[in-house]
């Protein structure tokens, strides 16, 4: 089966225990909304799914391959971050092609694709600003186009509404729903918020239901 | 203001007069003329030119993996590892000198090799110093982005985190390579042939070929070509500048997987090992000559003799006794010019900062032409100083007088007004509350510029390279008068000596740490923010 799926997977900062056998599968196309107040170690799930942490045990397997002992940068995980981490020394554009170009495609590739992504999250023509000069809700459209835009294996997003205002959150709501749903890709939204869980997630889970 | 009577007398008669006198000697059309077309003065500046770049880029290259090792990382002796580099980077550039050339092999000792190698040695720290809080405070989230979306570690460093770091690392640039480019003590030990810097053949022109106004000219010279280099980088910093996303506190990790251990271990130990090396191959050389281990450089060091009978004419017993009371002149002298100007900088306004900058113009001139203009200007009755015990200690507190005024200013400016205000309302008299609120703020930093004006001092070899006559050297000199003989012997004495001074120097900087260190408070403000944040603490010998 492709999707994702978590084996018993434990990991522990110290002396606290983070993540005490975590088990999720999640199904080709499947979008999962994980719940759970916040420090109960949502985000630690996400990055050790990513690859950016290593667990003490267990397995994560993506595509139906175990990915535990393979780099972040190889496992094909697209992560949208909770504060964007916008490369702030590069365009918009350029922040959108970065993964194109990681995968060698060509500038002018690039660039069209990118313009094209621009279009899909409504800022047409923003390509040559740079990200520091941008709003909230524009950083939060860049941040998911440029994850998407590889078409990655599995999207994990990061407490993707917080920070927002109101109107602005309902609004991008909307959208990101919209577009994970258009890209018919694999994804795991970590939220604490009960309706975003079930705006963004075919099925919502408790973070604490997962553990063994 | 009859505070700043004393420090605008001291900078008038001390500083102004010899650099005029200096400009004077330079304003010459055949002075030009011969300091330019003598025989090597352009292989002399492209000499100076190639190895600074070099340095610089050697400099940063090594430097940066042992900052990622320390500012990012937490292991044991990580502390330690900091605090060795500091303490290279106060050495003075005597000492330097003669560690890498007693650390490497007699075919390369004294070798471009060797001074690209004690340069690098040097400077560590400030790559480290500069660089090191802007990574240690760049979000891991960036380059785990940078990862997500198929950059390899490598790849994610280079696209995303290098680029960040530019402007630290083009700011550390700037201060590597004004210092090597105005390199003195340490191309003077080495001595290799056909390493000359600018500042070396100023001196040489100056004292051994008698050319003053060629030499005038060259040391002009180099000040103009230093304003246009300093100039551009500061134009590339400002280029290379992104508002930079900083984590709101720094979590340095231990090495999670067996490749980023033996990766940080790698580089842990090289850096370590570039900094003991020298200085234990210091020791060693003190204790060795062809004959085999001897202690006789130790139990002979008051003689400085080459064959029976025949001496050097330098007691070098005498040159550490020398060189502390300096030290403590130069201090004494440096704390009571700084701390007035500091306090009649604070006081007035306009005039003030017009004392501020006038005292940091030391700073920007190099020791070597500091000692230079001191020599040519105090040499007629009735200023004929040459002999006076006091002019070396002068010309050393001047160097040091700009650190003093910053501490004092610094700490002057964050006292709020209403505390002495308060005080007064309690009853306190204008002179008590000053007493009681200044002097209590004050002493702790002025302490610490103390301790460094005393390091500075003792490493002091630029500026009295010119002031010091015969029977009257300090450590500094003394080492490279035993270094630049032949005879193992004289050698051997020459690094026991040097290691004396280099432990001389260490310990001053520990009282400084630990003065430091208990005014958490006062800390980053007392030091080192005068050239750049708190990225550098000044160097003894102030070769900038």
């Amino acid at each position: 089966m492709s999707g994702v799926t978590v084996h018993d997977v434990s990991l522990r900062f110290d002396e606290t225990i983070v993540l005490d056998r975590v088990n999720l599968a999640v199904g080709s196309g499947e979008r999962v909304a994980l719940l759970g107040p916040s420090g109960s170690g949502k985000s630690t799930l996400l990055k050790v799914i990513a690859g950016l942490l290593r667990p003490d045990a267990g397995r994560v397997e993506i595509g139906g391959r175990d990915v535990t002992q393979v780099p972040t940068h190889r496992r094909g995980v697209g992560f949208v971050f909770q504060d964007e981490q916008l490369f702030p020394h590069r365009s918009v554009a350029d922040n959108i092609g970065f993964g194109l170009k990681m995968a060698g495609v060509a500038k002018s590739e690039r660039r069209r694709r990118s313009d094209e992504w621009l279009v899909r999250v409504g800022l047409t023509g923003f390509g040559d600003r740079a990200v520091t000069d941008l709003s909230g809700g524009e950083a939060k459209r860049i941040a998911l186009a440029r994850t998407l835009i590889v078409q990655p294996a599995v999207v994990l997003l990061d407490e993707p509404l917080t920070g927002l205002d109101r109107d602005l959150h309902d609004q991008l709501r909307v959208e990101v729903a919209d577009l994970l749903e258009s890209t018919g890709t694999s994804s795991i939204t970590v939220t604490h918020d009960h309706d975003d869980a079930a705006a963004l997630g075919t099925r919502t889970v408790q973070l604490s239901d997962l553990m063994g | 203001m009859g505070l700043a009577a004393v420090p605008v007398a001291a900078l008038a008669v001390f500083y102004l007069w010899p650099f005029t006198t200096l400009v004077v000697e330079a304003v010459d059309a055949a002075a030009v003329g011969d300091a330019f077309s003598r025989v090597g003065t352009w292989d002399t500046i492209w000499f100076t030119t190639w190895q600074a770049i070099a340095s610089t880029v050697i400099t940063i290259v090594a430097g940066l993996p042992a900052t990622w090792a320390i500012a990012r990382h937490d292991f044991v002796g990580r502390r330690t590892l900091a605090g060795l580099l500091a303490a290279m980077f106060v050495l003075p550039t005597v000492v330097m000198g003669a560690a890498v050339s007693a650390l490497l092999p007699d075919s390369i000792s004294r070798s471009v090799t060797a001074v690209l190698l004690a340069h690098v040695v040097f400077n560590l720290a400030v790559v480290v110093r500069t660089v090191g809080p802007v990574w240690a405070r760049l979000p891991d989230d960036l380059a785990h982005a940078a990862q997500t979306l198929g950059a390899s570690p490598f790849a994610a460093w280079r696209s995303v985190t290098l680029p960040l770091l530019g402007p630290a690392i083009a700011g550390a640039a700037s201060i590597v390579f004004l210092f090597t480019f105005t390199s003195f003590g340490v191309v003077r030990i080495i001595g290799a042939p056909g390493t000359r810097t600018i500042e070396v053949e100023v001196w040489r022109r100056a004292t051994q070929l008698g050319a003053i106004g060629e030499a005038a000219v060259l040391a002009l010279f180099q000040l103009a070509a230093l304003a246009v280099a300093l100039i551009a980088m500061v134009r590339l910093q400002r280029r290379l500048t992104v508002a930079l996303p900083i984590a709101t506190h720094v979590r340095r990790r231990r090495a999670s997987t067996a490749r980023h251990r033996l990766l940080l271990g790698t580089v842990v130990g090289v850096t370590g090992l570039l900094v003991v090396a020298p200085l234990a191959a210091l020791v060693i050389g003190s204790f060795s000559t062809p004959r085999g281990w001897t202690t006789e450089a130790w139990r002979t060091l008051g003689s400085a003799e080459i064959r029976p009978g025949i001496s050097l004419g330098l007691d070098p017993l005498g040159a550490i006794e020398r060189s502390l009371s300096t030290a403590a002149w130069a201090t004494a002298f440096a704390v009571v010019i700084g701390g007035l100007a500091g306090l009649a900088v604070q006081a007035t306004r306009r005039a003030g900062r017009l004392l501020d900058v006038g005292l940091a113009l030391p700073l920007a001139t190099s020791a070597v032409t500091i000692g230079f203009g001191m020599l040519i200007t105090f040499d007629v009755d009735p200023v004929d100083w040459r002999a006076s015990w006091w002019l070396v200690p002068v010309g050393h507190a001047l160097i040091a007088v700009p650190f003093v005024v910053r501490t004092t200013t610094n700490v002057l400016r964050a006292l709020p007004p209403e505390l002495i205000a308060a005080a007064a309302t309690l009853g306190a008299s204008p002179i008590r509350a000053w007493r009681e609120i200044v002097v209590a703020h004050l002493w702790r930093p002025l302490a610490v510029a103390a301790a460094l004006a005393a390091a500075i001092s003792l490493g002091e070899f630029g500026a009295t390279s010119f002031l010091s006559r015969s029977g009257g050297e300090t450590l500094p000199i003394a080492v490279e008068q035993l270094l630049g003989r032949a005879g193992a012997l004289l050698q051997a004495k020459g690094n026991a000596l040097a290691a004396v001074l280099a432990f001389l120097t260490i310990g001053v900087v520990l009282v400084v740490d630990r003065l430091d260190r208990t005014g958490a408070r006062a800390r980053r403000r007392a030091t080192g923010d005068l050239l750049l944040g708190d990225a550098v603490e000044p160097r003894p010998e102030l070769e900038r």
